[in-house]
């Protein structure tokens, strides 16, 4: 227990240090189709939703589980969706070749 | 660790490859040029994280994950078509249901766990649900207020810091509390219940022009929330997930708040949007200039550099299709036209170039605010449709300007500015703006679609 909790505080140190580092690179002209795509990212909170609902452990569990997998699902979907539709959108007025 | 099943190894590589893809797929983002590959890299990653959790060999029941799984596609096809003017008050509503699904989560394991739930356990899951909580009421709020469902002026009143700073300590307290005492697990709700509660409180006192600092904010507690979400649950992947969102909207905040003038630890303790108010004083009325399509269109063909300030009036107008007529029409007479894009003009990090993106403008013409700014001694017109504070010199010049310190575009040093503005109205701010009584400054009274549009008629009929 004591040491999975320490391995989960590095993998989580570390992750930061990756997201800023990663993040600072992306172009201001794509931050809003960053946010929505981190936002589709974050809802890979659904897999808690999901094993959740799957072992049926309670009624209550199941309920709030069943509405977390609604909420973190349209999310997904729509999240990727938007972002995709934002990018396309994004066209250059130079040949493209790089 | 001898309980890990075969099955559970699998899931574990699938999540690994899940989180590498995951990185990718945002450091993808980084360029227009590659962004695509993103999309694919973080849709692939999803993809491989639901199917690998389906494997899980604890999950007897899959008719509910199912039919939760097809409802929540059913909300978010939609949810992904909506008008790119209203994209900011869907990523709030967007930020609201993930902090909802960390909330529920949290709060049912909670009660699967309790008493049994050792301290430090106890302690992240209190930080989950009260970040999910306010996260989740404060984002249905900026998303109501975006969509003027609600009213976008600040609601304050005397002892606001002082309430939402004890509401907040009242839900950390009993958080504590319920740490030492587990069997005191009546506390729980009361800690959802005053989070949810003060995640209100927190967004009411926000205008409109902070909603880029707030998007980003409530866009880092979210990710935050499902971080903590990840370590009650011992799923790396949410970890990793919940740490690059959280991340990300730090940055964002960061930037909008020096966008802004506004000092991090202003932002972090949500005092917005108070500064201002009293600002307006006596505005008295001096003379302005200004100017009709015709004459507007005349300067305007008769330059050489043109380069076009848009804000959130031009949103709200839905005018950025004409601009891109007018774009269009100067270009072809030789003219060059960049647009000049300030960090926290519209109402959330890059809501202008989304905009400008979808009126097909290339995005190389869209220049940000620091490479730009040198630019305006050589710029024959700045046109400004629909945007205000972000141009005002007194942020440069007059100390006792609220928005003093601020970045702006210095549009003043152009050899013409025209700016097209309903009336005299001052901006959101409230802050009068001296720009529009300089010499070289042109009013063009009217609304931004129908005056760009009556620029690009005069300029048409022109040949």
């Amino acid at each position: 227990m004591g040491s999975n909790l320490i391995d989960s505080l590095f993998i989580f140190m570390l992750a930061c240090f990756i997201g800023f580092e990663v993040i600072r690179h992306v172009s201001p002209l794509l931050h809003t189709p960053l946010m929505s795509l981190t936002n589709a990212l974050d809802a890979i909170a659904v897999v808690g939703a999901i094993v959740l609902v799957g072992e049926r452990k309670s009624e209550f569990a199941t309920v709030l589980g069943v509405i977390a997998i609604v909420a973190a699902t349209s999310n997904v979907v729509g999240g990727f969706f938007i972002t995709d539709r934002m990018l396309k959108m994004f066209k250059t007025s130079r040949p493209v070749k790089k | 660790m001898n309980e890990f099943a075969g099955s559970q190894y699998l899931i574990e590589i699938i999540y690994l490859v899940a989180s590498a893809l995951f990185i990718l797929s945002l450091k993808w983002m980084s360029s227009p040029a590659t962004a695509r590959h993103g999309i694919w890299a973080g849709e692939i990653g999803m993809v491989l994280a639901i199917a690998g959790t389906l494997l899980h060999r604890g999950i007897v029941d899959w008719k509910w994950i199912v039919i939760g799984l097809v409802l929540g596609s059913g909300i978010g096809i939609p949810l992904g078509m909506v008008q790119m003017t209203a994209v900011p008050q869907r990523t709030a509503l967007s930020h609201a249901f993930g902090a909802l699904c960390v909330t529920l989560v949290g709060t049912a394991e909670f009660y699967l766990r309790t008493p049994n739930v050792p301290k430090f356990m106890m302690s992240v899951l209190s930080m989950e649900v009260i970040l999910g909580g306010l996260t989740f009421t404060g984002s249905l709020m900026a998303a109501g207020k975006l969509q003027e469902i609600l009213p976008q002026r600040p609601i304050t009143y005397k002892g606001q810091n002082l309430v939402n700073f004890l509401l907040f300590s009242a839900a950390v307290g009993s958080a504590v509390y319920l740490v030492v005492h587990p069997e005191t697990k009546q506390l729980f709700p009361l800690i959802v219940g005053i989070s949810l509660i003060f995640g209100v409180l927190l967004v009411i006192p926000i205008g409109g022009a902070d909603m880029p600092t707030v998007i980003s904010l409530l866009n880092s507690y979210a990710g935050l929330s499902a971080a903590a979400m990840g370590f009650v649950l011992q799923n790396k992947l949410l970890i990793i997930a919940g740490a690059l969102d959280g991340s990300s909207g730090l940055i964002l905040s960061v930037i909008m708040s020096k966008a802004m003038n506004r000092s991090f630890r202003n932002v972090l303790f949500g005092a917005f949007g108070q500064v201002q108010a009293s600002a307006a004083g006596g505005a008295e009325a001096k003379p302005v200039r200004s100017a009709t399509p015709e004459e507007a269109a005349a300067i305007l063909s008769a330059a050489n550099k043109v380069v076009i300030v848009p804000g959130y009036g031009m949103a709200v107008a839905q005018a950025q299709h004409k601009v891109r007529e007018l774009y269009d029409m100067l270009t072809k007479k030789g003219v060059e036209v960049r647009f000049a894009i300030h960090p926290v003009a519209g109402r959330m990090p890059g809501h202008m170039n989304v905009l400008l993106a979808e009126a097909d403008i290339p995005y190389d013409r869209l220049i940000e605010m620091e490479e730009i700014n040198g630019d305006f001694p050589q710029t024959d017109v700045a046109l400004i449709i629909g945007a205000n504070d972000v141009t005002n010199p007194a942020a440069r010049t007059d100390q006792s300007s609220p928005i003093f310190g601020m970045p702006i575009l210095d549009v003043d040093k152009a050899h013409t500015v025209m700016v097209i503005k309903r009336g005299m109205s001052p901006g959101f701010a409230g802050i009068d703006n001296p720009l529009y009584y300089l010499d070289r400054t042109l009013m063009l009274f009217g609304d931004a679609k129908q005056f760009v549009g009556a620029i690009v008629r005069e300029l048409g009929g022109g040949h």
